[in-house]
């Protein structure tokens, strides 16, 4: 039997790695939630907003619950289960924040999130959303027109897209240890989608502020795109002349591209896209069909005409 | 009956039949009490049958392996029990998947079955499975005679067939279905790797084969 010196440990009581940093992290937490707003521990529910409900932007369906939109998410940043993302993300520090913003743009730098947020006034919009694979929900989000946001910081006339980053932090973020993707998520749209007033950038769900399972502190909302357009947790904004490449288009060329705009009539190499089940309505309940632009066409075609659907996907 | 039958039959196999009925038990007493099945209980009824069917696969596959190296002849008799909850599951699975999930529209199930190839695999191990679960029976066993060993080694393409269906439709986490991948690797190899050997064997104790005259 191998001898150990006086004093050294045996193997057994020695705190594994992992258990050791969840430890530090409670304790640094306890030290954060001292010195200013913090997180809110799992179970309580996020700070209130103040907002106008903007009532041009509702769907007839019934919202999905609270408890639906935060407990079942896509956000693979903390694991590919949908239920990883709230039981994982609660001490993710969502605060304080900034976004660094780069690219084709007069007014370029890093800006604290409340600075970039000041000068708008938050509203309410009840939209559809739709994941690419095939579920659905509605949702009351609050946030900014993201062109209100944008057209502040001037971009110049090169600036043909936006690409948005989110953050990259496996200390905070467990799913970015696994290679499941290539990280950090980035997304991007065309400017003239992301000056649509139908885009959103989203700080609340039912009037609270987004917990972090829901991409706290920010998020993008592009209710006529998949779900995989919206992205998290942005810490970076830049302006391009060249379509940015976007993360799930990098990773499965085949099977998502760059617009990803809802469209029955284009399926997923592997299902139909042609109808949806939308989460909440029960174990017996019928799919619905799904709609062109996911029921926003009459806002948001123009912006593809001449185009081939099937091929920009 | 010696001791060993009543065991099998009053002891082993009823507590085999109760546990392979646990997922069922939890799936229907989710449904009905609209709770335990988290946010979305359609895909996740999908899911326990779904893993229900292949964990079950794997352990029929096991039966084999373990009766061999444990030198325990008797563990054969668990593996009909095995196989039948194995197509059991993949059943309602596929029901789950024709109601549930697509609302029993006809067009788009046809439509999942001709062109979608992840369906297709799925349902192609569902068709063995039933092939295999009606000809389960001792009189089956006799009518089909040597056919009927010939007819069971299926088994081994339909947990190949269930093992690709699941690792077609995740999207883009393969962890779990390599999991499952690597044991079904293990349980065929096992089998591949003892022919092998068998052949060898049999080959070597025949001092007159082509092979050793020849050299």
């Amino acid at each position: 039997m191998p001898r150990r010196p006086p004093g050294t440990p045996r193997p057994s009581e020695i705190t594994p790695e992992r258990i050791f940093r969840t430890r530090r992290d409670l304790l640094l937490g306890t030290l954060a939630a001292g010195a200013a707003r913090l997180a809110p521990a799992a179970g309580t529910p996020p700070p209130t907003l103040s907002y106008q409900r903007n009532a041009r932007y509702g769907v007839a369906d019934k919202p999905n619950t609270y408890e639906e939109i935060t407990g079942y998410n896509n956000y693979y940043e903390f694991g590919t289960d949908k239920t990883d993302p709230a039981a994982r993300a609660g001490a993710f520090r969502a605060r304080p924040w900034s976004v660094a913003v780069a690219g084709e743009a007069d007014v370029t730098g890093t800006f604290a999130l409340e600075d970039l947020l000041r000068p708008h006034a938050l509203q309410e919009r009840i939209y559809r959303f739709r994941c690419v694979e095939a579920w659905s929900m509605v949702i009351p989000w609050v946030g900014i027109p993201l062109g209100e946001v944008l057209g502040r910081l001037r971009p110049t006339s090169r600036a043909k897209y936006v690409e948005f980053t989110t953050l990259l932090d496996p200390r905070q973020m467990p799913g970015q240890r696994e290679p499941v993707l290539p990280w950090p998520y980035v997304e991007g749209l065309r400017i003239d989608e992301a000056m649509h007033p139908l885009s959103l950038l989203a700080v609340g769900v039912y009037g609270r502020e987004l917990p972090n399972q829901n991409g706290a502190p920010l998020r993008l909302v592009v209710p006529w795109k998949y779900g995989f357009k919206c992205v998290k947790a942005i810490v970076r904004v830049r302006f391009t002349e060249r379509q940015p490449a976007n993360t799930w288009a990098v990773a499965t060329p085949n099977e998502y591209g760059f617009y990803a705009n809802v469209n029955p009539a284009v399926d997923h190499p592997r299902w139909s896209q042609a109808s949806e089940r939308r989460i909440g309505a029960g174990f017996f309940a019928a799919r619905q069909p799904t709609l062109p632009f996911n029921g926003y066409a009459e806002e948001v075609a123009g912006l593809y005409r001449g185009m081939d659907l099937r091929r920009h996907f | 009956m010696s001791p060993v039958d009543r065991r099998y039959r009053y002891v082993y196999k009823p507590l085999l039949f109760l546990a392979c009925l646990v997922p069922l038990t939890w799936a229907v007493g989710g449904v009905l009490a609209g709770a335990g099945l988290g946010i979305d209980p359609v895909r996740r009824v999908l899911g326990i049958f779904g893993k229900t069917t292949l964990n079950l696969l794997g352990l029929t596959l096991a039966v084999t392996p373990l009766r061999v190296l444990s030198g325990n002849a008797h563990l054969l008799r668990l593996r009909r029990m095995l196989g039948v909850f194995a197509f059991t599951y993949a059943l309602l699975h596929f029901l789950v998947y024709i109601g549930p999930f697509q609302g029993f529209a006809a067009d788009a199930i046809v439509q999942d079955l001709t062109k979608r190839p992840y369906i297709m695999v799925g349902f192609a191990a569902l068709l063995i499975l039933t092939a295999l679960a009606a000809t389960s029976t001792a009189g089956m066993m006799r009518r089909l005679k040597r056919r009927w060993q010939q007819l069971h080694h299926l088994v081994y393409g339909a947990a190949a067939l269930g093992v690709w269906h699941y690792w077609w439709q995740v999207k883009k986490d393969i962890r779990e279905p390599l999991l499952y991948a690597a044991i079904l690797a293990l349980l065929l190899g096992w089998r591949a790797w003892r022919r092998w050997r068998r052949a060898a064997t049999s080959r070597s104790a025949r001092p007159t084969a082509p092979e050793r005259s020849a050299a």
